[in-house]
């Protein structure tokens, strides 16, 4: 395994990992230790905001991996994001305890008004960390196990898929809208008091999760590089770029689009679950089919079948949508936005890292840097699939 | 004066026929009975009101009808009642007599819940006289409701004078009811009246039968409401079940119109449209502008305003549509989930444009009086609007595939759709096929949303909620078959609208799209797939 992880890793993921872990080591650092006013020390919201968007480069990752390397295109990953998210949500609810505003030591708030005399039996266990946490794997993980099991064995490609992952998540959308769903309905799972017995409020714990979300990331990185670098990578690639052919190679198609679109999920669901402490909030318009395509487009931005692009590509977007969304460009932002999904299709559909790799690739080459160039040309998209 | 005239003539009527027919009030004179208002007591004035309904005396409708507005005024010192008329005259109630003043003195006859309820009951009874047909319908109508075995007399005065056969029949059965309720009536009318009831079929009429039926009754009477009873509930079942399928295909017009000009550019062209929903909603603001500008300018066309908008829907979401096709689709053939991603951006710029345009709240569009109103069938309801769009969307499905088989553009769009090189080589100009296709599919989901603002909100957001439940349909359908496009659209609808009632909306929607995704993985491309070698092109 270790040779396995370092054999994949080329200058690039090197410098993306250690950006990621300096990032998680000074930022808190600076948040906590520093005294507040100070030009090096990152204020709390801020890195409340940053940690927000690790956990969206995370849900990117996710993306890229199916998307880049498989040629799954999902637009229902926000589904198994909200998954995740909800079963944190749930373990911070149970945490809250006899401190609502019922003082229902048993019940959370909103089944407390609901008249709900008892918890329903899907809440169990959810006030023990470890269950909470093997949930946030298992939920999304089933989920995309069952859809993908039913999609990929009767062969459900391309938009097809795209369009009844579309569907999953709107019916999710629908179905946690409803009051009696048990999950808070339309206002979702809000008002968290503790984590682990750390208040989710207090600096410390922000920045704890903040560094937790940037560890997060890097091992996700780590996985996604294992994955696509190994054999079993190559034959995604080969999926991705001539599904019939590789079938008729004698390779069982259906059971690696299986696997990496349940290893997929698993990892939105991670992020989901980061996401919800820090953002303090889970409702169900985190299964808009609107959140799902934005997600993918962070990706195309990034760079699709790149990683590094698709974390990047995450923070980039959302970096300019908290910019311009809260100054006096709000209104124009859909527009941008809209001009975005446009533009990267057209212009740049390699996105930024993978059309930075074909500038510098020839250049590198004349460098007589055999090993790189191999290396390079199985991260960004087939010369084939480009021409097509 | 003319209209005191009137009143006063219909109340002579009244009270021809009350002597005629009813038994006639003999307990006491009509100014005693008037005179018990002034005692300002409960009982004191339930009494009056039934004295005086059933006196026959043409004042009796002025006093019940002023009670009810509190305008009857009673003097409680000289025990005088009044009449204050709607004109701000005055009238002595027992006599009629023209009054200078109501003395200050004098205070409006109060009325609790139980008063206003037999208030209610005596201006029925009062109004089954009415030459106003409509009048004397809604009262026929409500001596069913209330049954009040008092107004018997009445009601058969009424109904041997009646001579319009639905208020004739509104009486009858009204009378059926209060004779169910009547505890002396014999056992053959109460067994008719079960009959009569049996006969009128609806909710109301289970409802009163249930009653009836857990009441102290004959046996006979028990036995034949209870199959009564039976025979009313399986034919409303028959009749939910119709109405079931009437939404149903009314829903499967709107999904169908929605899906139409999906099923164009997803089925027949391969292009992922994401904003096709956004097309509907130009098509509904062009009707809103247009029926804009006719309120301000020729407010007379009002009516033919949805005549005016299809044409002009059409153009605009057709031309908005070429220009996509020009500028940003051309260059994404072969790349469905690009064109996805490129179309979904286009989607969100065209709902901000129309939002910065006309606002973020819901727009007015207003019905055209055609489109108004509903007319029963049987035990079920029918809009026009709903009936209209059905027809529409049925003329506009007729009117594609007429053109897709028989005009040379149809030939071009389906010989580009099999075989695209064959056909560039047989010298057709494949790129304007494209353009105009596309502009086909926009334009007709532009008609789509015509009809949509006569029965939605109209807002920046109507295309959006329309956008995944088309691509199910398509989907569902078979992609590259309006046939199947057809079929789904009604498949979907009814199914919708039969598991609305069991499962509820919410998780009858739900249903249905886990349906679908089950059913996808059966046949994963539609009920009515191409074959051959189309299918993995």
């Amino acid at each position: 395994m270790p040779h396995m992880l370092t054999r994949s890793l080329d200058r690039a993921a090197t410098t993306f990992i250690l950006i990621v872990a300096a990032c998680g080591v000074l930022i808190p650092l600076s948040n906590l230790l520093l005294p507040a006013g100070s030009a090096l020390q990152v204020p709390t919201y801020l890195v409340a905001l940053w940690g927000k968007y690790v956990c969206y480069a995370i849900l990117a990752l996710s993306i890229d991996l199916i998307w880049g390397y498989c040629g799954i295109l999902s637009l229902g990953h926000g589904a198994f994001f909200a998954l995740g998210g909800y079963a944190m949500g749930m373990y911070l609810m149970r945490q809250i305890g006899s401190r609502g505003v019922y003082g229902n030591p048993l019940l959370p708030d909103f089944m407390v008004f609901l008249n709900w005399s008892k918890l329903p039996w899907y809440w169990y266990g959810f006030d023990m960390f470890p269950f909470a946490a093997l949930m946030v794997l298992l939920v999304p993980g089933l989920l995309a196990f069952c859809f993908g099991w039913l999609a990929f064995r009767s062969r459900v490609t391309g938009v097809y898929l795209s369009i009844i992952t579309q569907a999953m998540t709107y019916a999710l959308l629908l179905a946690f809208f409803r009051n009696d769903f048990g999950f808070g309905g339309n206002n979702g799972l809000t008002d968290f008091k503790d984590i682990l017995g750390f208040n989710v409020q207090a600096e410390g714990t922000r920045a704890a999760l903040f560094a937790l979300s940037c560890l997060a990331l890097i091992v996700a990185f780590l996985i996604c590089r294992a994955v696509v670098s190994s054999k079993l990578g190559k034959v995604l690639i080969a999926i991705r770029d001539a599904e019939s052919r590789t079938r008729f190679l004698g390779y069982r198609v259906e059971s690696y689009k299986l696997f990496v679109f349940t290893l997929s999920a698993c990892m939105a669901g991670v992020a989901g679950a980061l996401y919800v402490p820090q953002v303090g909030i889970i409702n169900p318009s985190e299964f808009a089919p609107g959140n799902s395509i934005e997600a993918v487009i962070w990706v195309a931005v990034g760079g699709r079948g790149t990683l590094v692009g698709a974390a990047l590509g995450a923070i980039v977007v959302n970096y300019a949508k908290t910019f311009f969304t809260s100054g006096a460009l709000a209104p124009y932002w859909l527009f941008m936005l809209g001009a975005l999904f446009v533009l990267v299709t057209l212009l740049l559909p390699k996105g930024i890292v993978g059309t930075f790799n074909a500038w510098w690739e020839p250049f590198k080459a004349k460098q007589g840097d055999a090993n790189a160039e191999s290396a390079a040309r199985e991260d960004g998209i087939s010369e084939a699939k480009m021409a097509e | 004066m003319p209209a005191i005239c009137l009143a006063l003539l219909r109340s002579f009527i009244v009270s021809v026929v009350l002597i005629a027919f009813a038994a006639p009030a003999f307990a006491a004179t009509f100014a005693e009975s008037v005179g018990k208002f002034a005692t300002d007591d409960f009982s004191d004035t339930e009494e009056a009101i039934g004295e005086v309904a059933s006196s026959g005396n043409p004042l009796a409708y002025p006093i019940i009808s002023a009670l009810q507005d509190e305008r009857l005024m009673f003097d409680a010192d000289t025990k005088k009642v009044y009449i204050k008329q709607t004109d701000g005259k005055a009238i002595d109630a027992a006599t009629g007599a023209a009054v200078d003043a109501i003395p200050d003195s004098a205070s409006a006859v109060n009325l609790n819940n139980r008063l206003r309820r037999a208030v209610d009951a005596a201006i029925g009874g009062l109004t089954l006289m009415s030459p106003d047909a409509s009048a004397r319908l809604s009262a026929a109508q409500s001596v069913f409701k209330s049954h009040d075995e008092s107004m018997l007399p009445t009601v058969e005065a009424a109904l041997a004078k009646e001579t319009n056969r639905s208020i004739k029949q509104a009486l009858s059965e009204g009378r059926a009811a209060m004779l169910l309720f009547k505890s002396d009536a014999s056992e053959t009318d109460k067994l008719g009246a079960v009959a009569t009831i049996k006969a009128r079929g609806d909710q109301d009429a289970l409802a009163l039968l249930t009653e009836i039926s857990g009441g102290d009754q004959p046996a006979s009477v028990t036995k034949s409401a209870s199959g009564a009873i039976a025979s009313i509930q399986s034919s409303l079942a028959m009749w939910s079940g119709v109405q079931n399928a009437w939404y149903g295909l009314s829903l499967g017009s709107v999904l169908l119109l929605a899906a139409i000009g999906l099923a164009i550019t997803f089925g027949v062209m391969g292009v992922i449209n994401m904003a096709h929903g956004e097309m509907v909603m130009l098509g509904a603001y062009t009707t809103f502008a247009v029926q804009e500008v006719i309120r301000t300018s020729y407010p007379a066309l009002f009516d033919y305003s949805l005549f005016i908008a299809v044409p002009l829907a059409f153009l605009v979401a057709g031309a908005i549509g070429i220009l996509i096709e020009r500028t940003v689709i051309r260059f994404l053939y072969g790349r469905p989930l690009e064109t996805l991603l490129a179309t979904w951006g286009l989607s969100l710029i065209l709902q901000q444009a129309v939002r910065t345009a006309f606002g973020p709240t819901n727009r007015e569009v207003g019905n055209p009086s055609w489109m108004s109103g509903a007319f029963d069938l049987g035990q079920i309801t029918i809009t026009y609007n709903r009936l209209w769009i059905l027809c529409f969307t049925l003329a506009v499905f007729a009117i594609l595939l007429a053109m897709l088989r028989y005009t040379a553009l149809g030939l071009e769009m389906r010989a580009v759709t099999q075989n695209r090189r064959m056909a560039a080589s047989m010298g057709i100009a494949t790129s304007r096929v494209d353009a105009l296709t596309f502009g086909l599919g926009s334009g007709i989901a532009g008609i789509a949303g015509v009809a949509l603002s006569q029965i939605d909100n109209v807002s920046p957001n109507l295309g959006q909620s329309y956008i995944i439940d088309s691509f199910m349909v398509v989907v569902f359908g078979g992609v590259g078959n309006l046939w199947g496009t057809l079929v789904g659209a009604f498949t979907l609808g009814i199914a919708n609208k039969f598991l609305e009632p069991v499962a509820g909306a919410v998780l009858g929607k739900i249903a249905i799209l886990v349906l679908i995704i089950l059913f996808i993985q059966k046949r994963p491309r539609g009920l009515f797939a191409l074959k051959g070698r189309a299918v993995e092109a």
